[in-house]
């Protein structure tokens, strides 16, 4: 997978970035004080506008847009497999006799964004059996070690399974462009793997 | 029974079952076998763990102010453990503190020294 170059962002975009900046600040700001008054919202308006003069934000592209019911989706099963995920490593926890062994392997992702791998690699840190030992921005490669695994097949699942995850981030956020990605083959087809990325 | 009786016994539930997460997490961090497998404790059992806590004290509370506060800690907790996890274990990866013999396959191992390369020079892969 070839990286696509990272172009400087347009005006447009850059305040665009900036507003939802403003906007999460704000909310953290109001939530932190715990009451909606207009003087907590302009206080935060104020502490948001001097953090991002301070410490401005590393650029950010988002080409896509929100789409609620895939976004739910995403939320449910996250939700679902944190609660598994807890539970298996509780179990490998309390069991005895038995040391869990592990592999590192590493999954290509198909949609090379900085958001895009952030977002896949904090939800995969926290879903079932998987912890993020390296993310290579050049290529887009997470690498992930998964505890509990027996066998190289379970290993492939395990591939498979990170791959849906992305898919089913970037329906949620990503650009139609980039969810067209899904149901075409790699390009370059370095990695036959990409052929499995069954669509849901 | 009446609403409050409700609501403080999902409370019960929540912060006993919350508890319990945690402990295994605990467990979990004596009982594994290396670095690797013990950030897994860390990184999951941990934060179900803390979010059921949470939930707990919100319906014990049930006050607007406190349960935006809660609101916060959990957002903050699940947005900054991985990435805590992230970094030890990026830490620890080509040391010695890693069973190697309880690995089925090591994919990251013929990557790391380009990766690490393309680091250390980004301004030469950006341009």
């Amino acid at each position: 997978m070839t990286t696509h170059p990272r172009e400087p962002l347009t005006r447009r975009v850059r305040w665009r970035n900036r507003a939802v900046a403003v906007t999460g600040l704000v909310t953290v700001w109001v939530l932190l004080w715990g009451t909606f008054t207009w003087a907590n919202v302009i206080g935060g308006l104020v502490v948001a506008a001097v953090l991002l003069v301070v410490f401005p934000l590393p650029p950010v592209t988002f080409a896509g847009r929100i789409r609620p019911v895939p976004l739910l989706r995403f939320l449910v099963r996250f939700l679902w497999d944190l609660v598994v995920a807890s539970a298996q490593v509780a179990w490998l926890a309390v069991r005895f006799g038995h040391t869990p062994r592990g592999a590192i392997i590493a999954v290509p992702l198909r949609v090379n964004t900085d958001l895009n791998l952030t977002l896949t690699a904090e939800a995969l840190s926290l879903v079932p059996g998987s912890l993020i030992l390296e993310a290579d921005r050049a290529t887009g490669t997470l690498y992930v070690h998964v505890i509990g695994v027996r066998t190289l097949d379970e290993v492939e699942r395990f591939r498979r399974g990170v791959r849906e995850l992305e898919e089913r981030i970037v329906a949620a956020v990503g650009s139609a462009e980039e969810l067209g990605r899904f149901h075409q083959p790699d390009p370059t087809g370095a990695e036959p793997v990409d052929l499995e990325g069954a669509p849901t | 029974m009446t609403l409050d009786a409700v609501l403080d016994t999902a409370a019960g539930v929540c912060l006993v079952a919350g508890a319990l997460l945690s402990l295994a997490a605990g467990v979990a961090l004596i009982r594994f076998p290396d670095v690797l497998s013990r950030m897994h404790a860390a990184a999951k059992p941990q934060v179900l763990g803390l979010l059921l806590v949470l939930l707990g004290c919100a319906l014990r509370l049930r006050s607007g102010v406190d349960v935006t506060t809660l609101v916060l800690v959990g957002m903050f907790q699940l947005a900054t453990a991985p990435v805590a996890a992230h970094m030890v274990g990026r830490a620890a990866y080509p040391h010695d503190d890693i069973r190697r013999d309880l690995l089925l396959t090591d994919e990251l191992a013929g990557d790391l020294d380009r990766i690490r390369a393309d680091r250390e020079a980004p301004a030469a892969r950006a341009s």
